[in-house]
This record gives C-alpha cells, structure tokens and sequence, in this order.
C-alpha cells in the first residue's frame, strides 16, 4: 500500500486506456504521455500497462508502506525520498515507511510515478484508468490507500542502463496530419494554421487544450460525428481546441488537424502560456 | 439503396468513412450493415469500429496504407446487400413529465402555443431510432422528434442537469445518463439508468435500436426507479422483424 499523505494539485491512476466501449459513449482516458508511462514502466520492466500515477503540476505527497521499486519519468518537479532528491528515469528502492514528495515544477507539466508491478487500484472495463461516474474515484485524495504489489522479489535489472531521450518534453512544433475537414478550411487559413506560434490558454485540462489564438472562420458546425484524442476543432468563435485522453467520443466542430501520437507526449507536458506550432506530416 | 462514400484519412492508424451529410434511416441502416460487413472480413488489423449518424471511424492496430485499405473497403461495401434484413429492439422507457420534473415544459408550451398534454402526446407517441451512442457515457442520439416539438437549446447552459432527465435540443430529444452541465429545455426525468459501468455491455439500448417514451404518474416512477437501485427491473422491450 501507498498511503497519500496529501494529495497535490490534482493526479489519478492510469493505465493506457479503456478501449473497446467508444461505441457507448465511455471516452479512452489513460496517460497523457504514453512516452514517460512507458519509459517509467519499462525501466521497472513493468507490462505498458501497468497502472501509474498521473502527477500534474504539484505532486503530492506519498507515505510507502511496503518495500518496493519505483521510477519517475516525464516533468521535472524535484522529486525527493525522506527529503533527499531523486531523479527521473532512474529505478529507486523505498523501504517501508520512506516518504515520496515533491517540490517546484522544472520543466513539463506531468510527472509519473511507477512502482513495480503497477498500482493495484479498481479495474473497470477492463482499465485501472480513473474517470468520474465510470470508477468510484476521479483523482486521489488525502487519505487514500493505493494498492500496489509487496514484492522485490522477482525484479531483474535488465533495463536499468537503458539510455532516455526526454526532448521531446520541451518539443514546440507538433507533427499533424489534415483532418477530415481540414480541406473546407479558406487557402489563407490553411496557412495560418501550418505557419502561426499559438499558445495554451488557462483552459486545459485531461479532457482538451484550448488555444488562445482566434482564426476568423468561415467553417459551419458539422453533422455530429466521431473524434478522437489530439483532434484539433475549430469552434464558431474560430478557437482552436485539442482534444485530449478525457474527450467526448463524439462531437459537432469541424476536425482540422489530428496530432500524432508523439506530438499528443509532447503536447500533455504543456502549460498554460507555453507557444507551440503545428508541422504537417 | 446504396451511397456516393467518401473516404479519408483520420491519422496513419485511422481512417474515417462518410455518407451524404444528413441525419437519415437509411443512411443508418447502410452504416449498420457495412460495419457488420467489415467486421464479418475478419481482418486482425482493423481493431475499432465507431460510427455516428454519417460516419464510420475504422481503427487499426499498425499503421495502414491508405489506398490499399480504401481499396480493400470499397470492395468490402461492394458486397453490402441492401436487402438484410435487420432487426432491432423497441424499448418502452417510462418518463415521468409532472411539474416537478418538467423544468421547462411550461416555457415550450407558451413559446409553442402548445397545451403541456399536448406536447406529453406528441413526445411520448412516436417511436425513436437511436442513431449512435456519444456525448455522455449512455447518451443516445436520437432521431424522429416531432417538428412541433424542436426548440433551441438555452442560451446560457444550466449547470447541472439532473440524471435521468428528459430533454429537447433543437430537432433532438434525448435522455441524460448521468449528471451533467447541459443547454437542452428538461420536460421528465426517466427512473431508467442509461449506463451501468459494471454491466457488460454497459448500455442497454444499441445503435439502430428504437425507443419509445412511456408517460408514468410519479408513484408509478418511485416504485421503477427502486426497483431499478434493486436490479430487479426488467425494461419492457420487443424484437422489432425488419
């Protein structure tokens, strides 16, 4: 067991996803940055998907009450064991009783924390991945027991030296390929969109980005249809929105542009602020 | 009847197919079978399926070669069969529309001229198609409103709609599986859970399946909606031969 001692600016369990019930309205949820999930995981030489928790911005503060392995990966929020700093992408062996905390965000905007064997919390539909009224708990609050496996036991260093590239963190330009509609857009907007730096606004969340730039569009609402994560619409008002892991699995704005899924990585360690630009594939 | 498809491409893992932009039986009922085909090919690549009320969204495991999967595709809706027959289910949902419910049954019947018995009538008579399930988790769009009844959503959203509420947005009337912010005009609230995580699958209803809206008194509604916390409510529902 983790137990959390208090419990930061907002995480939650997640595994890679929930897949297979898109057709009933359940959207995919799962780590915003699969790249860290899986670096961190690997390291430990978890499944992809063991579960791990999704730390944004502020982490929190966790008591281990059990022996185990864990690693960080993803942004930098100086990560310390009994107050002494730890790094990222690097295997670390807590005892029972040690304390995890964090300290200032460096770079990046989510952290995440795998322990050995992946965290043991309710499975619904076949995924550990937190989402209100589809499991019982939206994020982790103080308090809270996170189940996790109590075992060293069977723990092989095979990936330990494994060589991490974490560039892709401070990445500003994210490849995309056209959307459906993307052809319905003006020729000047189909330019303006490939060639400004636009940046993120207050409002981004897991379930979307909202871009601050305004484009004068010309473009209607579309017959409601299906979307998917890193689907970039275009509203009425000419906002651009980025569809993230929590999104609708269905929706009426015009699909401009879908990121790739390296640059959906790149984009979930964003913040509010940050400038970023769209490169066509 | 068959249909001039479109077919693009979503991302390298993604490709999406279009009908002609319009909400329409037929163009639902040649998505259900063109799915069905696709999924009876058998390809281990393909790995989701998902459609609304002019499109299906193909999924794949590996990263697909456009025009050889639009190929294959083509060829796959060659052999569609407009004549399978499909059948579906009717399901009687029991909606409660008294005034404690009926937020907005009041403010329709005045800018409608409409009596509240009226609008009940015209709501609860004609019988639903759910074109797709999206939105919410158990959120079913559908298709069939009365032209009486179409009434544009708020303007300003309210910010909780409670679970289980019955509403009009625009030509669409649906129900609200679970709480929710929401701009469409409340009339009811059905006893009926739309969405059961630990159900598998967890939705009752399914695309191309029909719904018909039942008026109950609100005693008639508390003793449902007990019986649905308990599990032992069965919807009343009957196979519909095509």
């Amino acid at each position: 067991m983790i137990k959390v001692l208090q419990s930061g600016f907002y995480s939650t369990i997640q595994d890679i996803g929930r897949f297979g019930y898109q057709d009933y309205g359940v959207p995919y949820s799962g780590v915003m940055d699969k790249q860290a999930a899986t670096i961190a995981n690997t390291l430990l030489g978890n499944h992809e998907n063991n579960a791990v928790l999704e730390i944004t911005m502020t982490g929190p503060k966790l008591k281990f009450e059990c022996d185990t392995l864990i690693c960080l990966s993803g942004a930098s929020m100086n990560p310390q064991i009994n107050k002494n700093y730890i790094p990222n992408n690097k295997i670390f062996n807590v005892k029972k009783d040690d304390v995890l905390s964090f300290g200032k965000l460096d770079s990046g905007f989510r952290c995440y924390l795998a322990v050995l064997g992946g965290f043991n919390v309710e499975m619904v539909m076949n995924s550990r991945s937190m989402y209100q009224n589809i499991t019982q708990q939206s994020s982790i609050k103080k308090g809270d027991q996170l189940a996790i496996k109590n075992s060293t036991f069977n723990y092989k260093m095979h990936h330990s030296n494994l060589r991490v590239n974490t560039s892709y963190i401070d990445n500003l330009t994210l490849e995309v390929y056209r959307g459906p509609e993307f052809k319905y857009l003006s020729v000047s907007n189909q330019k303006k969109i490939l060639s400004s730096r636009f940046t993120i606004s207050k409002y981004n969340n897991r379930m979307a980005y909202q871009l601050e730039e305004v484009l004068a569009n010309n473009l209607d609402s579309i017959i409601t249809a299906p979307v998917l994560p890193g689907t970039i619409q275009l509203t009425p008002s000419g906002k651009l929105i980025i569809l993230m892991k929590d999104c609708q699995t269905t929706g009426g704005y015009p699909r401009v542009l879908q990121l790739s899924e390296s640059a959906i990585h790149s984009l979930a360690q964003k913040i509010t602020g940050d400038k970023l630009q769209f490169k066509c594939l | 009847m068959k249909f001039q498809l479109e077919y693009k491409s979503y991302h390298d893992r993604a490709i999406i197919v279009e009908w002609p932009s319009k909400i329409d039986k037929y163009i639902l009922r040649d998505i259900i079978l063109f799915k069905a085909k696709i999924i009876s090919d058998n390809d281990s690549n393909r790995q989701e399926l998902r459609s609304a009320y002019n499109s299906l969204l193909i999924i794949y495991k590996e990263s697909v070669h456009f025009k050889a999967e639009k190929e294959a595709l083509i060829a796959i809706y060659s052999r569609v069969s407009t004549e399978t027959s499909l059948n579906s289910r009717l399901w009687k949902i029991p909606v409660c529309y008294e005034e404690h419910f009926a937020l907005d049954l009041q403010y329709i019947s005045n800018a409608k001229e409409l009596s509240i018995e009226a609008i009940i009538k015209k709501h609860s008579e004609v019988v639903y198609t759910v074109y797709f399930i999206g939105f919410l988790p158990g959120f079913l769009y559908l298709g069939g409103l009365d032209e009486d009844l179409e009434i544009p959503r708020k303007s300003t959203p309210r910010l909780k709609i409670e679970k289980g509420a019955v509403a009009i947005g625009g030509n669409q009337t649906g129900v609200y599986p679970i709480e929710s912010p929401g701009g469409w005009n409340v009339i009811g609230n059905s006893p009926i859970q739309f969405f059961n995580a630990k159900n598998n699958p967890p939705c009752f209803a399914k695309t191309g399946d029909q719904i018909q809206f039942v008026p109950v008194k609100v005693n008639t509604y508390n003793k449902i909606k007990s019986q649905v916390e308990n599990n032992t409510y069965i919807i009343e529902s009957e196979m519909i031969y095509d």
